[in-house]
């Protein structure tokens, strides 16, 4: 039977975690690493939130999607946009480039909704019935699609007017409030902003793109989500001739360098506590039935393709937010970071952790790190690109080893699925029993 | 649970009034590119029934109930369920307004635990939202536990109760079949539908099976609609039985009418042979 845990598992679970930051602010305050280690150390836990994200879909949901680096790309420029902007007003002012990004997502939102509420889609195929009795097919076809091309003007039109004033008010807002503070409050308030901005846009981007791409199969996803990220990396290339700022195949300079432990590993428990949150509850169960077997879950009055949206998104947001840390530690973005080789960096890390296992990924990411930047010590000079021979070999004896990963879906701590609390399961007195319950009882 | 509904203690209503036929199929067509699947298909489900759908292997029983259940669309005909028309209405809709249905070849959530399995299908029924989720505010704590309770008393109604922490798949397969069967009515379901529940169990695990199913229709007030090859089980609970083959019905009636029609017998073992089926209705 089920049996209560002595104590809650969440206390081990959050000293583990506390000693793990201290360690990290001693081990740094004491000059016991260098600067060097000290930015691995935060590249390893801001990869595992965008790890962790690809989890949720590919782990969990599982939706193979090679298309994570793209929601990455988006949220480490979307971010470093608006903390530019803090610094160096290139937008006009310093909260510009802040004020367009939310009203353009409460737009696009605006737009979604207007979109549902008008029922444009069988409002169209409605009229295109209507016209249909009266005329040839193809006129009605043309008027009907007149009368859709209208109604989504309305649509784009009405949202461009909300976005428009919306932006206009945030400005006032944004320059009457935060800026109002004192300078470096309103910097960790911008800077906090940027991150959940490059979050929510992420994760916007990923709602839009999931909507069609979700419908596909497995593999047939993987390749559409990859045709994604080419296209992410393609538009990053070319985007100096829309914002100059981002300086395309240049590389985006002069991003403030304000991502700091404390920064990264708080970003690292929020997602975690929020992915675990979710796993543990209905919402996360039903996502990961569809990961099971989708047509038992419909049969279960489950709405797969409302959850895939729901993973893929807040696995997106994962990545934005990942993304805005990875911006502001270096303090310069390049294209080539987002390419698609490096696409698979997250891939490798939540297989190598084992597919569906939190705790794999957390421990896959730091050896992640360790193994590419440890060898780079360990070699002897001249040899450091033997770290490129000894990594997939590492890879590649893991697969043949142990498929399921270092830790399969084994969990540790508090990140362990929560056991019913123990308790007598009587067969429901209104109930006569079946035999069977019977049997079960003695047995 | 309520009085005793009188359609439900006489089931062999089969041709009411519409207020007691759960299910009304008319006219039911699917085509497979040139092949005809299911062909002007009609059956009445009474409410309260237990009704048995039989047929040779590739007569197109299964294809009914993926037509009923959403997962095909018909190409032609009326599926009425309590008065609303099916046809069109997605899976997971159609599950929601009331049917639930178990699979040929089981389809558990195999890496799952028994107890999860049977949480998922109340998913719908959880009464919070995704921001209560993930907070652990709001309702999320009370209507959670009440959830996973509820879904622990359909577990030792099954007799599963001693297995709710254990991984699906490694349930001896006849506890597979009755996880299969909980799960379906933990949807709170007023149809069921079960396609072949009796596949590949031995003789003791059909006997238990079939008690199982009486039970089940008794205790949650059930319409059942059953495709099943095992002839014993067909026999000896369905009350009413349409037999299909190539798509057509081919007759209907009582079990006693179905063993001694001339056109089942033809459709089972050829025209030539003049032989009875062995229906062993024990």
């Amino acid at each position: 039977m089920l049996r209560r845990r002595a104590f809650p598992a969440w206390i081990p679970t959050a000293l583990v975690a506390i000693f793990v930051y201290l360690a990290v602010v001693y081990a740094k305050s004491s000059d016991l690493i260098t600067t060097y280690w000290y930015q691995v150390i935060q590249l390893a836990a801001l990869t595992a939130v965008s790890a962790l994200g690809l989890n949720l879909i590919y782990g969990f949901n599982g939706q193979f999607s090679l298309g994570h680096v793209g929601f990455y790309a988006i949220g480490a420029y979307g971010s470093a946009l608006i903390t530019k902007d803090f610094l160096t007003k290139w937008s006009g002012n310093e909260v510009g480039s802040l004020s367009w990004i939310i009203a353009g997502q409460a737009g696009i939102l605006v737009a979604l909704l207007l979109a549902g509420a008008l029922r444009v889609g069988s409002v169209w195929k409605r009229a295109r019935a209507y016209l249909e009795t009266g005329l040839k097919r193809h006129e009605a076809l043309v008027l009907a699609a007149l009368v859709g091309v209208i109604l989504l003007a309305a649509v784009v039109a009405l949202s461009a007017i909300a976005t428009w004033v919306l932006e206009k008010g945030l400005v006032v807002i944004l320059q009457n409030t935060v800026l109002k503070l004192p300078e470096a409050l309103a910097q960790n308030v911008i800077f906090l902003l940027a991150l959940v901005n490059g979050g929510t846009v992420a994760a916007l981007v990923a709602y839009l793109v999931g909507l069609p791409l979700l419908r596909l199969g497995s593999d047939y996803f993987g390749i559409a989500t990859l045709g994604f990220a080419i296209m992410v990396y393609t538009a990053l290339q070319n985007s100096d001739t829309v914002i100059a700022t981002m300086k395309g195949a240049r590389g985006m300079v002069a991003i403030p360098r304000w991502t700091t432990w404390p920064w990264v590993y708080g970003g690292l428990v929020v997602c975690l506590v929020i992915m675990r949150n979710l796993i543990y509850s209905s919402h996360g169960r039903a996502v990961t039935s569809v990961r099971e077997d989708e047509i038992a879950a419909k049969t279960m009055g489950i709405d797969v393709a409302q959850l895939k949206t729901l993973a893929f998104s807040v696995g997106g947001f994962f990545a934005g937010v990942a993304g805005g840390l990875y911006a502001h530690l270096y303090g310069f973005l390049h294209p080539s970071s987002f390419n698609v080789i490096r696409g698979f960096d997250p891939l490798i890390i939540i297989v190598f952790g084992g597919l569906g296992s939190m705790t794999g990924t957390l421990v896959a990411s730091v050896m992640f790190a360790l193994v590419i930047e440890g060898l780079r010590v360990v070699l002897p000079q001249g040899f450091e690109d033997w770290r490129f021979v000894i990594y997939p070999i590492i890879l590649l004896l893991v697969m043949l080893l142990r498929q399921q990963g270092l830790l399969g879906t084994s969990e540790w701590g508090w990140l362990r699925p929560p056991l019913s609390p123990e308790r007598d399961i009587p067969v429901p007195a209104r109930a006569p029993r079946s035999r069977i319950a019977a049997e079960a009882e003695e047995a | 649970m309520a009085e005793v509904n009188p359609i439900m203690a006489n089931p062999s209503v089969a041709d009411g009034d519409p207020g007691e036929r759960i299910l009304d199929i008319r006219n039911l067509t699917k085509l497979f590119g040139g092949l005809r699947a299911v062909s002007n298909f009609d059956l009445t489900v009474p409410s309260g029934g237990l009704y048995g759908l039989i047929g040779p292997n590739g007569a197109g029983k299964t294809t009914v109930f993926n037509m009923v259940t959403g997962v095909y669309a018909p190409t032609e005909g009326s599926m009425l369920f309590a008065g609303q028309e099916l046809s069109g209405l997605a899976p997971h809709t159609i599950t929601q307004i009331g049917i639930a249905r178990t699979f040929q070849n089981i389809r558990l959530f195999q890496n799952l635990t028994v107890l999860d399995n049977v949480r998922i299908a109340y998913h719908t029924h959880a009464g919070y939202n995704l921001l209560e989720a993930i907070s652990r505010l709001g309702r999320f704590t009370r209507r959670d536990r009440q959830l996973t309770e509820r879904a622990q008393d359909f577990l030792a109604v099954f007799g599963l109760q001693n297995r709710q922490l254990e991984i699906a798949r490694n349930l001896p397969y006849g506890e597979q079949r009755r996880l299969e069967i909980a799960r379906a009515l933990a949807t709170e379901p007023s149809l069921l539908l079960l396609d072949e529940p009796a596949a590949g169990m031995n003789p003791s695990e059909t006997e238990q099976l079939m008690e199982l199913i009486h039970f089940v229709r008794g205790e949650f007030k059930l319409t059942i609609l059953l495709i099943e090859h095992q002839m014993r089980v067909v026999m000896g609970i369905c009350e009413w039985i349409t037999v299909m083959d190539f798509g057509q019905v081919i007759a209907r009636g009582t079990p006693h009418d179905i063993q001694n029609d001339r056109k089942v017998q033809e459709a089972y073992l050829g025209t030539r042979t003049g032989k009875r089926l062995r229906f062993d209705a024990s």
